[in-house]
C-alpha cells in the first residue's frame, strides 16, 4: 500500500516512538545483566534486552525504508528531548519486583498491540508485528509468572510487588495515548486504534494482578503525551550515547 | 601447594582399580559420573570445573559494564548475546561439577567466601570500549586454546560442556577481532584507544595460561589422567603463534620489547612475564578483586528475598497440585 505524504510522516513518528520504548527498556534491562538474583535470570534478562533491542532495530529499519534515516544515528546521536518513549520504560530499574512488574505491564500492552498490528494495511509493519509477537509471547509468559511468584510468594515479595505497582500503574495508561498524528494512521488501518485497546488491557492485567494477590491502584498521574519525561531520561541516554558521541571523527563503530 | 597424594589408597582394591581406570584413559575412553575414579581425580575436577564456572559468572562483570554504553545497535546486540552466553556457560559448568557430587550452593558459597578462585584476568578493570574488543579477541582467544584442549578431557561431562562452549567462544573471538581490526584502522582516537587496551591486557592475557610448566604443580597428574592434554606453556605458545602475526599486521604493537620470532623453532618468543603481579592478583591484591566479589555478594544478598519468593511459590504450587 503506497502511503500518502501525511500518513508517511505520521508513520515515521509512530515507528520512532515504538523503537524508543524498546531501546529505553532494553537499556534498563541491560543494567541487570550480571546482577540478577540467580544465574538463570541473568540469562533470561539478557535475552529480553536483546529481543527488545532487536525489535527497536526492526522498527527503525522500517522507518529507514520510509525516510532513509540511519537507525544508529537515531539511537545514539539523537537528543533526549526528541526521544518519544513512554515514561514507564525510563524509570530507574529499582528492585527485581519493580523491573518485573514494569516488564509485565509493558509486555501485556505489547502483546495486545502486536496482535492487532499483524492486520496492518501497511504490509511491512504487519510482517514485523508477527515476527515480534512470536518473541513477545514468551516475554509475557515469563513476566506474568514473575508477577504471580512475587505477588503470592512471601510477605516481602508481595509488599515489594505492590509498592512497584502503585508507582507504575498510572504510567501504563500512558501507553494508550496516541501520538498527535496517529488517528489518521488508525483510520487508514495502518496501526491499531490505541484507545480501543485500553479497556481490554485494563481488564486483562487487573485480572492477572488480582489473581496474583495484587491490587491495581486508583488515580495517580498519567502523562498526557510522549513529549513528557522524567529527569531520569537524560542520564540514561548520556550513558548509552557516551561512546558514540566521544569521537565525532569516528566513521564506524 | 597441593600434594600429589592419590585418592584413597587405603582401599584394598585401590591399586587394581586405579590400574583399570588408567587403562581406560589410555584407551581414550571417557569417564562418566557413576564410574569409579580416584578421589584425587574427582577433587581436581571439582576444583577446575567450579573455578571455570565461577570465571564465567564473574567474567560477565567487566564486559557487562559496557552493554549500556555499546556504540551501535549491532555492537550492543552482540555484547548482550556474548554476556548471555557466558551466563549459559556458567550454568553448564555448574551442572558438570554437580555430577561429581558438589552442589551449586556449596560452590557459590566457596566463591563468595573467597575460598574458590576464578580466572585472574577478570580482576582487571575495563577502562574503555576498546577493552571489550580486546577481551573478545585476546582473552577469549587464550580461553579457546585452553577450552579446545579441555574438550579432549577424560571426564565426559566436562568434555561435552567444552565442545558446546568452544562453538560459542569462536563467535566471541571473531567479533572481538573484527572490532579491534576496525578500530585499528579507524579514527585517531579509535586507534589510540585500541593500542592502549592492548597495552593493558597483553600481560594479563599471557598469564591466563597459568604459570610456566616448571612452576605448575598440578600439571603432571592432570596430564597423566587426561584432564589436561597440553601444558600451560604449550597453550601459551599456540596463542602467541596465532595472535602475534595478526596483531602486527593490524598495525598494533604488543607491549613486549623482547618479543621476537624464532626462525629455528617457528615460534614467537615472549620476554619475561611479570609473575610477581600474577601471584599478587591471584592472592587477592589485584585492582578489581574486591569489586568483583562485592558485586557477586551484593547480587546474592539483594536476590535473597527473590529466591525465597520463588521457593515459597513453588511449594505452594506443589501443595495445590497434591490437593
Amino acid at each position: 500500500m503506497p502511503l500518502d505524504p501525511y500518513l508517511k510522516e505520521a508513520l515515521v513518528a509512530k515507528l520512532t516512538a515504538l523503537a524508543d520504548d524498546e531501546v529505553v527498556l532494553a537499556q534498563r534491562l541491560s543494567e541487570w545483566v550480571g546482577h540478577a538474583p540467580i544465574l538463570e535470570e541473568d540469562i533470561a534478562i539478557a535475552n529480553l534486552a536483546q529481543d527488545e533491542l532487536g525489535h527497536a532495530k526492526l522498527y527503525l529499519e522500517l522507518r529507514q525504508e520510509l525516510d532513509g534515516a540511519d537507525p544508529d544515528r537515531l539511537v545514539f546521536l539523537r537528543d533526549p528531548l526528541e526521544y518519544q518513549n513512554a515514561i514507564l520504560v525510563e524509570l530507574p530499574k529499582g528492585d527485581w519486583a519493580f523491573t518485573l512488574v514494569r516488564q509485565y505491564l509493558f509486555d501485556a500492552y505489547e502483546n495486545l498491540w502486536l496482535k492487532e498490528a499483524q492486520g496492518s494495511a501497511y504490509e511491512p509493519l504487519a510482517e514485523a508485528a508477527s515476527r515480534i509477537l512470536k518473541e513477545e509471547r514468551f516475554h509475557l509468559r515469563h513476566s506474568a509468572l514473575w508477577v504471580e511468584r512475587l505477588g503470592l510468594g512471601t510477605e516481602e515479595s508481595h509488599r515489594r510487588a505492590q509498592e512497584a505497582l502503585e508507582l507504575l500503574f498510572p504510567y501504563a495508561k500512558q501507553l494508550f495515548i496516541p501520538l498527535p498524528e496517529e488517528e489518521a494512521l488508525a483510520e487508514a488501518g495502518v496501526v491499531p486504534d490505541l484507545r480501543a485497546l485500553e479497556a481490554p488491557y485494563l481488564e486483562e492485567v487487573t485480572r492477572h494482578l488480582e489473581r496474583s494477590g495484587l491490587k491495581p491502584p486508583q488515580g495517580g498521574y498519567v502523562p498526557k503525551s510522549r513529549k513528557e519525561h522524567t529527569e531520569y531520561l537524560w542520564s540514561l541516554l548520556a550513558e548509552m550515547q557516551s561512546v558514540a558521541r566521544w569521537d565525532p571523527e569516528a566513521k564506524a563503530w | 601447594m597441593v600434594k600429589l597424594r592419590i585418592g584413597y589408597p587405603e582401599d584394598p582394591d585401590y591399586p587394581e582399580r586405579l590400574a583399570e581406570f588408567e587403562a581406560r584413559i589410555a584407551r581414550g575412553e571417557k569417564i562418566e559420573p557413576g564410574d569409579w575414579m580416584p578421589a584425587e581425580y574427582r577433587r581436581q575436577l571439582i576444583r577446575m570445573i567450579s573455578q571455570h564456572a565461577h570465571s564465567e559468572w564473574v567474567g560477565m562483570l567487566p564486559e557487562g559494564a559496557w552493554i549500556t554504553r555499546a556504540p551501535s545497535l549491532r555492537r550492543k546486540l552482540i555484547l548482550l548475546a556474548k554476556v548471555q552466553d557466558e551466563a549459559g556457560h556458567g550454568q553448564y559448568l555448574y551442572h558438570a561439577a554437580e555430577t561429581l557430587g558438589v552442589t551449586r550452593e556449596e560452590m557459590v558459597e566457596a566463591l563468595l567466601s573467597g575460598r574458590a578462585k576464578y580466572s585472574n584476568i577478570f580482576n582487571y578493570p575495563t577502562l574503555t570500549w576498546a577493552d571489550v574488543g580486546i577481551i573478545g579477541w585476546l582473552v577469549d582467544g587464550m580461553a579457546i586454546k585452553n577450552q579446545t584442549m579441555l574438550a579432549q578431557c577424560s571426564y565426559g561431562p566436562y568434555s561435552r560442556a567444552m565442545v558446546r562452549i568452544c562453538a560459542e567462544e569462536t563467535f566471541h573471538h571473531k567479533q572481538g577481532k573484527e572490532a579491534v581490526l576496525l578500530y585499528a584502522r579507524g579514527s585517531r582516537k579509535q586507534r589510540q584507544m585500541v593500542q592502549d587496551a592492548l597495552n593493558r591486557w597483553w600481560w594479563p592475557t599471557l598469564m591466563m595460561a597459568g604459570p610456566h610448566d616448571t612452576d605448575s604443580p598440578h600439571t603432571p597428574l592432570l596430564l597423566r589422567w587426561g584432564i589436561k592434554t597440553k601444558t600451560n606453556d604449550q597453550i601459551r605458545q599456540e596463542f602467541l603463534n596465532e595472535h602475534v602475526p595478526e596483531l602486527l599486521e593490524a598495525g598494533l604493537t604488543p607491549p613486549d620489547p623482547e618479543l621476537r620470532y624464532d626462525e629455528k623453532t617457528g615460534n614467537w618468543v615472549h620476554g619475561p612475564i611479570p609473575w610477581d603481579e600474577f601471584w599478587k592478583v591471584i592472592n587477592g591484591e589485584g585492582p578489581m578483586n574486591r569489586h568483583r566479589l562485592l558485586a557477586r555478594e551484593r547480587a546474592h544478598e539483594e536476590g535473597r528475598w527473590v529466591r525465597e519468593a520463588m521457593e515459597a511459590h513453588a511449594k505452594r504450587r506443589l501443595a495445590q497440585a497434591a490437593d
